[in-house]
């Protein structure tokens, strides 16, 4: 285990900086407690002299978990402060002695929240193409010649799939429109 | 009797020409998923639940069930010739596999692992027909409290018995509830975490939930980690076995069902301990001693057969009790769920077709498995070349398509996107996303049963204990949690006794 578990002293400021690295795993416990607070003051602000049936009412599990969700926040925390990690996930194409590659992460988010932005206006083909050809080059792939054709194919085999095998409606936009 | 004939039934329902279209798309599919490194059944059912919307609940749960066993196929090709297993029940196939295709014997640990899944999908589910109608008859008068027993029973053995950190476990457990409170109470309409948002009041559906958790937040993480060079899977030609090999193996294809059903029926994990145990089993049996390391032919055979039984024995808890086992269990109760259908003993009343033509459909799905397997090994090792980048815009765009068509709406979208970074963030910090999944589905169902016990009992706590069922289901919980005290005691008291 390498965490500093001695006092802080009036370190200079990258030290402190790399305790909260090695500690990051507080954020969680910081998250827990704000989900938890939540519940609870939902759960509390609720008025339900209404129409409560039967002796447990619409609150009970709610402050039940809101509880819970405080009390798992205050043992991870004392699990993190003693040395405890959250071992990250493997997986067949995952590398973990490299640094996270955050660029990768928030262009495929951008991208995705591009394409929902895109999907009413232009409808599902056109979006769903440039959501597979962003999501493939985000994750590197240059191939100009053969990218855009296979993500206009698939989305194209999508939309008819879902639109007329399943029956699940897809907005067609103005390309399908037009055909 | 009635089982036998019940499952002739069954293969009526099975052998229509569209059913078995299914089952023969479910086994492609599945086959193909558990060969691409990176994506899971869980993942493969949880982006196809979309499907239900336009489908009838019988060809889409022989689908389902085609994917799963499929899956445990394909995994294990990858397993023997990458030697990196993304599933957990295929890390013991690489133990002996891929030294075996490393030494040129990979046809042969292909073929032992195939008719390994045959031998034990087969006799698993020969168990299923003989003892799931039994199950549901003893359990067909639980009740509310029995339900709610068994629902606490699946939260306490999610999160305690997989994964190596309890609290992290529950973390995952709780963030799952929380997301199954957010809509309208079911029992008074009363609001609950909707923020006065319209959108929010009618909850957050489950597929957008599992799609979000395992597709989005796994190729979002698989993103931050790619690995730049691929490995490189080992070139294979068609599995055979010789005399020789089928003489050593032919036992441990027998033992591994009696391994692996009862584990896949109970929740612990799983495929993930009866491989393990089944590897141990067949080593300690083995008159081969000295090649295991090197590539044993019976490490492969038994515990693969062991992981396909699992798969039955999981089938069992879920259809007779509505008890998911595993994520893809988990999964299918969800579809289950959209259906309107409610897993448990009276399920093989009220649906009978149902449930016997899936049932049924097994013995179809295992034996197009095998014969998709065998011949076609080497055309679905080329999967494994598949460019990375198409492989994971792939997962995004499907989940795309499924959170869309749930309802049509772009805010389906962003929380996709959002659960799919909470499952990012999971990730990393070594939450396991199985609890979260399952307090998702369960979670608003067991508060209902939870609620109408009381009702029944006029508040007494009572009323959830009154039951023989409800108290050997708390029995068990209870040595559930206890169980990492107990190890303790007993290794204490080991240590002293050697001291």
């Amino acid at each position: 285990m390498t965490t500093q578990t001695t006092d802080i002293p009036p370190a200079p400021a990258s030290a402190r900086r790399s305790w909260l690295r090695d500690h990051s795993e507080l954020g969680v416990c910081v998250l827990l407690l704000a989900l938890g607070v939540l519940v609870l003051t939902d759960a509390l602000a609720m008025d339900v002299d209404i129409a409560q049936r039967g002796p447990v009412g619409p609150k009970t599990v709610p402050i039940v978990v809101g509880a819970g969700l405080l009390l798992i926040a205050a043992l991870l925390a004392v699990d993190v402060l003693r040395g405890g990690r959250g071992q990250a996930e493997t997986g067949e194409d995952i590398d973990l002695s490299e640094p996270a590659d955050w660029r990768t992460v928030l262009l495929l988010a951008g991208v995705f929240l591009g394409a929902a932005v895109l999907i009413e206006p232009l409808g599902f083909p056109i979006a769903g193409a440039l959501l597979f050809w962003g999501a493939a080059f985000a994750l590197g792939s240059r191939r100009l010649d053969r990218d855009p054709l296979i993500a206009a194919v698939l989305s194209l085999v999508t939309y008819a799939v879902f639109n007329n095998l399943l029956g699940v409606p897809l907005p067609g936009g103005p390309l399908m429109g037009a055909l | 009797m009635n089982a036998l004939n019940s499952l002739l039934d069954g293969f009526g329902t099975a052998l229509t020409p569209i059913n078995l279209l299914w089952a023969a798309l479910g086994v492609l599919l599945g086959t193909a998923i558990g060969v691409l490194p990176g994506i899971g059944p869980a993942m493969a059912v949880a982006l196809l639940l979309p499907v239900t919307y336009g489908l009838d609940p019988i060809g889409a749960f022989i689908m389902f069930a085609g994917i799963y066993y499929g899956a445990m196929f394909g995994g294990s090709t990858t397993s023997i010739l990458l030697n990196t297993p993304g599933e957990s029940a295929a890390v013991v196939a690489a133990m002996e596999g891929n030294p075996m295709a490393k030494a040129g014997r990979g046809a042969q640990a292909l073929a032992a692992a195939a008719i390994g899944h045959f031998a034990g999908g087969m006799v698993g589910t020969i168990l299923l027909v003989a003892l799931a109608p039994t199950v549901a008859r003893l359990a067909v008068d639980i009740g509310a409290p029995d339900y709610f027993a068994i629902m606490v029973l699946a939260f306490i053995a999610v999160t305690s018995v997989l994964g190596s950190s309890r609290i992290r476990g529950l973390a995952s457990l709780l963030i799952g509830l929380t997301l199954g409170l957010v809509g309208l109470d079911q029992m008074t309409g009363q609001q609950r975490l909707t923020f006065g948002s319209l959108q929010l009041a009618d909850g957050i559906d489950v597929v957008i939930v599992a799609v979000g958790l395992f597709a989005i937040g796994e190729a979002l993480w698989v993103a931050a980690h790619l690995r730049r060079r691929p490995a490189e899977p080992i070139p294979v030609g068609r599995p055979w076995l010789g005399r020789g090999d089928v003489r050593r193996t032919w036992k441990s294809w027998l033992r591994g069902p009696f391994i692996g059903f009862p584990f896949g029926a109970i929740p612990a994990g799983g495929a993930e301990i009866p491989t393990f145990l089944s590897y141990v089993t067949e080593k300690r049996l083995s008159k081969h001693k000295d090649e295991w390391g090197k590539g044993a032919i019976e490490g492969v055979a038994g515990p693969e057969s062991a992981a396909s039984a699992s798969a039955a024995g999981t089938l069992v808890s879920m259809l007779t009790l509505g008890l998911p086992t595993t994520a893809v269990a988990a999964v299918m109760l969800a579809a289950f769920q959209q259906y309107g259908i409610q897993p448990g003993p009276l399920l093989f009343e009220r649906e009978p077709e149902l449930v016997w033509g899936l049932i049924a459909s097994l013995f179809v799905g295992m034996v197009l498995l095998l014969a998709l397997n065998l011949p076609l090994a080497p055309l679905w090792a080329k999967l494994l070349r598949i460019p990375r980048p198409y492989l994971y815009a792939g997962i995004l765009f499907f989940a795309a398509v499924g959170a869309y068509a749930v309802g049509g709406e772009v805010v389906d979208l962003v929380i996709l996107l959002i659960i799919g970074l909470i499952g990012f963030g999971m990730r990393r910090y070594g939450l396991p996303v199985l609890p979260a999944v399952i307090g998702v589905i369960l979670g608003p169902n067991a508060e209902q049963q939870l609620r109408r016990a009381l009702q029944i009992s006029d508040g007494s706590v009572t009323g959830l204990v009154n039951t023989p069922f409800a108290v050997t289901v708390y029995a068990v919980i209870v040595v559930l949690l206890a169980w990492p005290l107990l190890k303790r005691l007993v290794r204490r008291d080991r240590t002293a006794a050697s001291s």
